[in-house]
C-alpha cells in the first residue's frame, strides 16, 4: 500500500489562511489503512480544525467526505456537487489523490493534508516501513524477494557497504542492513551463488529518471 | 605495466608498499595541501586523497590530487558514488587523468546523514563494483560505460577498499573476489585493530587466490586517545576495537607515544601476514605522525620515485609479490 503520514497542524493551518470554507477529503484505500486519510482521521482533522478557527474567534465552515478512491475519476466525480461552495480543498490522499482531484476541478484550491511517505507494509500495530521504490525494473528474482533499491540506504546492487555491522545499517541502529537481510535468505535458500556475480549498472530510465511515466497497454483501452 | 603509477611500480617490484591518507581542508587554501604533503614526503609511495570523507564537505579530491602532482607526490584520488552519477564519474576519470593523477580508489561513500549537509539528495547511480568496471572498461577496452570509443583512455591504477570487519563476515570476500573480477588492481583495507580477525579474512582470501591477483594494503591508524579508539568501537560503523587495545591507551602515560607504538606493533603483524602487499596509513588529520610511524616500523627509506618520462617493463602481481 501507499504509506502516508499527516502534516503537523500548524503547517495545515498556514496553508489554510484566509480560507473559512474548507472541505476535508479521505480516501478509502491505502490512507484509510495505514490510518493517516480515512474517514475517522478527516473526522479528527475537521475537529482540529474547528477549534483552531474558534480559539482565533474565526467562523469557519468545514466540510467533510470520504470518498473510495481519490486517484480514480468516478469516485472524485462524487465531489463535484459540493466541491465549489468552499474556498480550498484539504485532501487526506496521498500525492496521487490531490493531483487527481485537482486535475478534476479546475479553479478549485486543492492543498494537500499528508505527506506520501512510500510503497509500503505495517510491520507491526502502529509502525510501516518501505518495500518498493517502483523502479520500474524489479530485481527481486536475484535478491531472495528482499529489494536492495528500496532497503538499502544507498540501493546498492553488489553487496553490503562496509557499514554493514551486527545485521544493522550504517545510517540507523534501529534499520536492517538489507544485504545481511539478503544473505541471510539466500543462504536459507542455498541460492548464494547468486551474488557471485556483478550486477550490472541499473538502467535508471525506467525510474522517474527518464522523466514521468507512464503505463500504456493497448489491449485495455477503449 | 598498466599506468605509471609509482605505487604500481613499487608493488610490482615486489617492495611491501607504504600509502598514507590526507584529507584535504574545509577551505580553499591549497596551502593547507601543500603543508601535508610535506609529511608524505619520502615517506610512502602513493598519498590518498579523501572525497568528501564522512560526507563532510571539503576541497575536491581531484583538485587536491593535482597540487599532489605539481609537488611530485603520486596521488590516489578517492571517488565515492555518493555525489556524482555515470556522467560525471567518467568526465572526471578523464580529467583526473589529464592532470597527470594516475590512480583512483573507487569507493561506495558514507551515507550523507553523517554529514554536515544530511538533508542533501544522494546519487549511487553506480555501487563500487561497477565504478571499478567501469574505469577498467576505459582503460583496458577504451569504452565509456555507454559503449562509445574513448580516443585517449585513462590509465589508471585502480584500486578499491574492503572491510573485513563489516558483515556478513562470509561475504566481505565475496565482495573483494567480485571487486577483482570487475578490475580492481589493489585494495586498502578498514583500519586494522582486530588482527584475529583480520587474519581469518586473509585465509579466506588466500582460498580463493585473490592475494595472488590483487595487491592487499591493510590500513592502520595511529591513534591519540583511548577516548578516539573508543569513539572508533562505538560510533564507527564497521570497526571492530578489541577492549584490551583501549584499556592499555588508558594505562598509558603517553597516549599519544602508546599510539604510535601501538601502530607499529600491528604494521609488524600486518607484515608477516601471508598475503599482505603493504600497509595503508591513516592517520586522520593527524598528518604529521606518519614519517614517525614509518621510520619506527622500518618501512623507510621508501623506494625512489620513478624519475618523470620513463616506463618501466610490465608486470603483475603474481610477478611482482
Amino acid at each position: 500500500m501507499i504509506v502516508a503520514e499527516r502534516k503537523s497542524l500548524d503547517e495545515i493551518l498556514a496553508m489554510l489562511q484566509g480560507c473559512s470554507r474548507v472541505l476535508v477529503v479521505g480516501c478509502g484505500t491505502c490512507v484509510t489503512v495505514c490510518m493517516a486519510g480515512g474517514e475517522k482521521e478527516v473526522g479528527v482533522l475537521a475537529s482540529l480544525l474547528r477549534l483552531a478557527a474558534q480559539r482565533e474567534g474565526r467562523t469557519v465552515e468545514i466540510g467533510e467526505a470520504t470518498i473510495e478512491r481519490q486517484c480514480e475519476w468516478e469516485f472524485v466525480d462524487e465531489l463535484a456537487p459540493a466541491i465549489r461552495r468552499y474556498d480550498a480543498v484539504l485532501s487526506m490522499g496521498c500525492g496521487a489523490g490531490v493531483q487527481t482531484i485537482a486535475q478534476r476541478f479546475g479553479g478549485v484550491r486543492v492543498l494537500p493534508a499528508l505527506n506520501t511517505k512510500f510503497i509500503g507494509i505495517p510491520e507491526k500495530q502502529g509502525m510501516w516501513v518501505e518495500m518498493c521504490l517502483g523502479c520500474g525494473d524489479c530485481v527481486l528474482d536475484r535478491t531472495g524477494g528482499i529489494c536492495p533499491i528500496a532497503r538499502c540506504s544507498k540501493g546498492l546492487l553488489n553487496g553490503p557497504c562496509g557499514g554493514s555491522q551486527g545485521g544493522k545499517c550504517e545510517v540507523s541502529k534501529d534499520t536492517d542492513c538489507a544485504w545481511q537481510l539478503i544473505y541471510d535468505r539466500l543462504a536459507s535458500l542455498g541460492r548464494l551463488d547468486l551474488l557471485e556475480t556483478e550486477f550490472a549498472p541499473k538502467d535508471w530510465s525506467k525510474n522517474r529518471d527518464g522523466g514521468p511515466r507512464k503505463v500504456l497497454r493497448e489491449e485495455v483501452m477503449l | 605495466m598498466k599506468s605509471r603509477s609509482n605505487l604500481e611500480r613499487v608493488l610490482a617490484a615486489g617492495h611491501f608498499a607504504l600509502t598514507g591518507e590526507l584529507g584535504p581542508p574545509q577551505s580553499a587554501s591549497a596551502e593547507v595541501i601543500r603543508k601535508k604533503a610535506e609529511y608524505y614526503k619520502g615517506c610512502v609511495d602513493a598519498v590518498n586523497i579523501t572525497d568528501n570523507q564522512t560526507a563532510i564537505v571539503r576541497m575536491s579530491s581531484i583538485a587536491s590530487a593535482a597540487i599532489l602532482v605539481g609537488l611530485g607526490l603520486d596521488p590516489i584520488m578517492q571517488m565515492t558514488c555518493r555525489d556524482r552519477n555515470r556522467i560525471a564519474m567518467q568526465s572526471d576519470v578523464l580529467g583526473a587523468y589529464a592532470l597527470g593523477i594516475n590512480n583512483i580508489l573507487c569507493l561506495t561513500g558514507d551515507h550523507q546523514s553523517f554529514g554536515n549537509h544530511p538533508t542533501s539528495k544522494n546519487v549511487y547511480d553506480l555501487d563500487s563494483v561497477q565504478l571499478i568496471h567501469m574505469v577498467r572498461t576505459m582503460r583496458d577496452e577504451k569504452r565509456f560505460l555507454s559503449g562509445d570509443e574513448l580516443k585517449a583512455e585513462p590509465r589508471m591504477f585502480i584500486g578499491a577498499a574492503e572491510n573485513p570487519f563489516a558483515d556478513p563476515f562470509e561475504y566481505r570476500v565475496v565482495r573483494l573476489a567480485k571487486k577483482v573480477a570487475a578490475g580492481a588492481d589493489f585494495i586498502q583495507t578498514q583500519a586494522v585493530f582486530d588482527i584475529p580477525r583480520f587474519s581469518r579474512w586473509m585465509e579466506m582470501v588466500r582460498g580463493r587466490g585473490l592475494h595472488e591477483r590483487v595487491y592487499i594494503l591493510a590500513g592502520v591508524i595511529p591513534v591519540k586517545s583511548a577516548r578516539a579508539l573508543e569513539y572508533m568501537k562505538n560510533e564507527v560503523p564497521g570497526m571492530s576495537v578489541p577492549d584490551e587495545l583501549i584499556r592499555r591507551m588508558e594505562a598509558a602515560g603517553d597516549p599519544k607515544e602508546e599510539g604510535v607504538k601501538i601502530a607499529v606493533e600491528t604494521i609488524q603483524q600486518l607484515r608477516e601476514i601471508p598475503g599482505v602487499a603493504g600497509i595503508h596509513l591513516m592517520p586522520m588529520m593527524w598528518e604529521a605522525i606518519a614519517p614517525v610511524v614509518a621510520e619506527r616500523a622500518g618501512l623507510l627509506p621508501r623506494p625512489a620515485p620513478l624519475a618523470a618520462g620513463l616506463e618501466p617493463a610490465s608486470g603483475g602481481p603474481s610477478e611482482g609479490a
